[in-house]
C-alpha cells in the first residue's frame, strides 16, 4: 500500500504529501466548484440540487421554509470551504479546520461529478473504458475516482 | 429559529392540530456517492455517536435505504437536517408517527 498522503501529527495538525500533479488538480477543483455555486442554476442543474436537497419529501411548506432559512448559510459555508482549499492547495501542513474545509470541498465536488456521471454503487472505471478518450466523462470519472481515493485518506487522517 | 405559526385564538373544536410536542425524526437516505467511511465520520462528528453506533446507522442507510439518525422537537431536527446537508448527506425530516 502507498504511504498515507495525509497524516495527523502529534501537534494536532496534518502533514500533506502530494505529488505536484495532484496539487494542480486540487487548486483547480475548488475553483470550479465556486464558479458552479455562484453561477449555476439549480432549476436546470441536478448536480446543484444534489448539494441543496429538499428537507421534506411531502411537505411543500416545510421545504420552502427550510430553504429560506438555511440556503444562504449552506451556500456561504460551501464557498468558504472551497476558498480555503484553493488557498491552501500547496500547503505541506494543514490545520484541522483547513483539512475539514478540504473534506467539505472534495465531497461537494464528488457529489457534483457523481451526479453528472450518474454513478451507482456498481459503477467502476470499466464503465468508462469504452468511451473515446476525448469524451468529457472520461476525465470527469478520473477526477471523481482520484477524489474518492483522497477523501478516504482525509477521513482516515481525521478519524484516526 | 423563527416560527411563522399564527397565534391560535379561540379554536374550540381543536380540529387543527398545533401539536407543539409532537416529536420529529431526521432520516438519512442512501445515495451511491457518499463514502461509507465518510458517512460514519459525519454521524460521529455531528451527533457524538460512538463509532459502533455510527457504523450501525451507516449500514442501515446502506442496506435498508434509509435510517433515522436523530429525533426531537422540530427546531432541533431542522438544525440537524441543515448540518447533514452541509456535509452533503441527503436528509429529510418528518413527524414521528
Amino acid at each position: 500500500m502507498a504511504p498515507a498522503r495525509i497524516k495527523r501529527t502529534r501537534r494536532g495538525d496534518f502533514l500533506v504529501r502530494l505529488p505536484a500533479a495532484e496539487r494542480e488538480l486540487l487548486r483547480r477543483v475548488p475553483r470550479e466548484l465556486r464558479t458552479l455555486l455562484t453561477e449555476g442554476d439549480p432549476s436546470r442543474d441536478p448536480a446543484l440540487r444534489r448539494l441543496f436537497p429538499p428537507a421534506s419529501l411531502e411537505d411543500e411548506r416545510l421545504r420552502a421554509e427550510f430553504e429560506r432559512l438555511t440556503r444562504h448559510e449552506l451556500l456561504a459555508g460551501r464557498l468558504a470551504a472551497a476558498e480555503t482549499m484553493e488557498r491552501t492547495a500547496d500547503a505541506g501542513r494543514l490545520s484541522e479546520d483547513e483539512l475539514l474545509a478540504w473534506l467539505s470541498a472534495i465531497n461537494d465536488v464528488r457529489l457534483v461529478l457523481g451526479t453528472r456521471l450518474d454513478v451507482t454503487e456498481e459503477t467502476t472505471a470499466e464503465d468508462f473504458a469504452e468511451l473515446p478518450e476525448d469524451d468529457e466523462r472520461v476525465r470527469m470519472y478520473a477526477v471523481y475516482a482520484y477524489l474518492t481515493f483522497l477523501e478516504d485518506q482525509v477521513v482516515e487522517a481525521l478519524a484516526g | 429559529m423563527a416560527s411563522t405559526a399564527p397565534v391560535e385564538v379561540d379554536r374550540p373544536t381543536g380540529e387543527r392540530d398545533v401539536e407543539p410536542d409532537v416529536p420529529w425524526v431526521v432520516i438519512v437516505w442512501n445515495d451511491p456517492i457518499n463514502l461509507m467511511s465518510y458517512v460514519v465520520y459525519v454521524f460521529q462528528k455531528l451527533f457524538g455517536y460512538s463509532r459502533e453506533k455510527a457504523t450501525r446507522l451507516m449500514l442501515d442507510v446502506h442496506h435498508k435505504g434509509k435510517a433515522v439518525v436523530s429525533h426531537g422537537p422540530r427546531e432541533k431536527c431542522e438544525h440537524d437536517v441543515a448540518r447533514l446537508h452541509a456535509h452533503g448527506l441527503w436528509a429529510t425530516m418528518q413527524k414521528d408517527r
